[in-house]
């Protein structure tokens, strides 16, 4: 396979696997555990979007829109009432709590929807064919909403004050605290926005192929190890880490058969825990 | 009916024997694991490839499935030990997924997702299925007994105090002369060898291994066996084992009883009450039925409860 093309697909993987990367790295700045529960939370996006595609006829940008939602949604309901109770027993405890919940909620879907594929509604166009690389529209739509989505989360926490005091509080609990922030209600938002951004992530992923109960967790190494490359709770550091294991799966298609892409991502984490554990624009990792 | 409750006894024991080895590490050394099922996945494919290709005798499948999980577990330790407690988290639950994908695609190897049938079992060709139960049961809890042993006299002996004192303040071993990692990389590889012994055990008794038995929901079961009897304390572990599978098999008779639901959903539905349970345990009774002794420690901040690390910043 031309190289040139596989670095091709693993960009635009990678910018997709950005969206939900971006929301693990918010949640971990503010809330500090690694929520396993964005994996149950991506899925559950990419069916409500399927029902808003599939069944009600929408058609693929405003579904994102629904996933997005709906991702956010459940995010914010389940935080504020499953594992907010949690953190005051400590990080580790609130992770395995997060585990629990995201295979309960797999399999809330799994109840609802049981385990056939689904696919999507989208209309059939012709690859483009740019310098002799091949691009699916598809994709190319894709990559574009995440580049929106990314330039939006960067605005809002940039210029709005509500994004400013979540950095606040990711900085400086107490120094924000002082200050006057109200930590709970950053932590709503930032639950709603990450969570978010996971659902919207589960449909843009389930685009590229089909979905069933399992999307969220099949991406959830990836999505851990692009946060982890980038150095865990930095938002820059999660684009450049996708970008990295996006392109790092797709280049080991060279030398190893699909299924093991989710291997790659195992060993992106380990190697650049070894090596620079702090990622690429992280905090330190000991 | 004796067959199945005496094949409910068989795996409540080796969840127990899972406990024990997972409270070498979390409960004993406050390590995080949440890849132990990989582990456990070691232990039996070894143990299943030694005795069906090799055709070596099944203690000797075991064994190997020991060393082999005591290997990884200690590999893996070595990689992560300087880490935090949330890498670890993240490092340990990708491991256990990585050895999972291993088993599903090196098929020369692991027979890929179809899995490995035909692993023998102790006399399994002679006996009545009743009489194969009843052996299997008593072997385990032979094994169970022998673990125990061993886990209490870690648990009480000067190695066992200085996994006490990293656990709960890893610099004041560091000043004591003590060097940490190496503690933590011999318990890690203890619990992680533990827990191969008890995937040995499940392979030879089904017979049959293959890589979506491996998954995390399993060490999610293990972890609540622990959190229900106690971290730190091995009756509870046990005793928090038993309670899991009999839960669990419980549910495997109400499900069905909800009308119109399929087998998709009332598996699903198992899931959802297992993972409701662990959350409303880890929620409500951090302590378990069974809280740790205080007799062989000192000082313990009260707030610390459930041998977690209390949550520093």
């Amino acid at each position: 396979m031309d190289v040139l093309q596989l670095i091709a697909n693993g960009m635009m993987a990678g910018g997709v696997l950005a969206v939900p990367a971006i929301g693990l790295a918010a949640m971990y700045s503010v809330l500090r555990f690694p929520n396993f529960a964005i994996a149950s939370h991506a899925t559950a996006g990419a069916f409500a979007g399927w029902i808003a595609n599939a069944s009600l006829g929408l058609p693929v940008l405003p579904s994102l829109i629904v996933a997005l939602l709906a991702g956010g949604a459940i995010g914010l309901l389940t935080d504020e009432f499953v594992l907010r109770p949690f953190r005051r027993a400590g990080f580790i405890t609130t992770a395995i709590g997060s585990l629990a919940l995201t295979i309960g909620l797999e399999n809330v879907v799994r109840l609802v929807f049981g385990n056939e594929m689904r696919g999507y509604d989208l209309p059939l166009a012709r690859d483009v064919v740019l310098a002799g690389i091949h691009i699916g529209p598809q994709q190319l739509q894709n990559v574009m909403v995440s580049v929106v989505v990314m330039a939006l989360v960067f605005g809002f926490l940039s210029f709005t004050r509500m994004g400013k005091a979540m950095r606040a509080v990711a900085d400086n609990p107490p120094l924000a605290d002082i200050k006057g922030i109200d930590a709970r209600m950053v932590a709503r938002i930032v639950s709603f926005m990450g969570m978010g951004l996971a659902g919207l992530g589960g449909m843009l992923i389930g685009l590229d192929s089909s979905i069933d109960p399992l999307t969220g967790f099949r991406v959830m190494l990836p999505i851990f190890a692009a946060a982890v490359v980038g150095g865990l709770g930095s938002i820059p550091g999660a684009v450049a880490g996708a970008l990295v294991v996006g392109v790092a799966e797709e280049l080991s298609l060279l030398a190893l058969p699909p299924s093991y892409k989710s291997t790659v991502a195992f060993l992106a984490i380990i190697l650049i825990l070894a090596v620079r554990p702090r990622g690429i624009f992280g905090r330190e990792a000991y | 009916m004796v067959i199945y409750l005496l094949s409910i006894s068989v795996v409540a024991t080796i969840y127990a024997v899972m406990a024990l080895g997972l409270n070498v590490m979390w409960g004993t050394a406050g390590l995080v694991n949440l890849g132990l099922v990989g582990s456990a996945a070691v232990g039996a494919y070894t143990s299943a490839l030694v005795t069906t290709r090799m055709g070596l005798p099944i203690p000797v499948g075991l064994l190997a499935g020991v060393l082999a999980a005591v290997l990884i577990g200690a590999l893996l330790s070595l990689v992560t030990t300087r880490l935090k407690d949330n890498y670890l988290a993240i490092v340990t639950l990708g491991f256990a997924e990585t050895i999972r994908i291993v088993a599903s695609n090196e098929i020369w190897l692991t027979n890929g997702t179809d899995g490995i049938s035909g692993i023998p079992g102790p006399l399994r060709a002679v006996l009545t299925p009743l009489q194969f139960n009843a052996l299997y049961l008593a072997i385990v809890v032979c094994l169970l007994g022998l673990v125990y042993v061993v886990c209490q006299r870690i648990l009480y002996s000067p190695f066992g105090r200085v996994l006490h004192a990293i656990r709960d303040d890893d610099v004041v071993v560091g000043v004591a002369g003590k060097n940490g990692r190496v503690f933590k990389v011999q318990a890690f590889a203890i619990g992680s060898g533990i827990v191969g012994l008890a995937g040995g055990l499940y392979a030879h008794y089904t017979s049959f291994i293959a890589p979506d038995l491996f998954v995390p929901l399993i060490t999610l079961y293990v972890k609540l066996s622990l959190l229900l009897g106690g971290v730190g304390n091995n009756r509870g572990a046990v005793v928090g084992a038993a309670i899991v599978i009999v839960v669990l098999e419980s549910t495997r008779f109400l499900v069905p009883l909800i009308p119109y639901i399929s087998p998709t959903q009332g598996a699903a539905m198992r899931e959802i009450i297992l993972s409701a349970g662990l959350l409303i345990v880890l929620r409500f009774r951090l302590k378990g039925l069974v809280p740790e002794a205080h007799d062989h420690l000192t000082v313990r901040p009260q707030q610390n409860t459930a041998g977690l690390r209390p949550a520093t910043t």
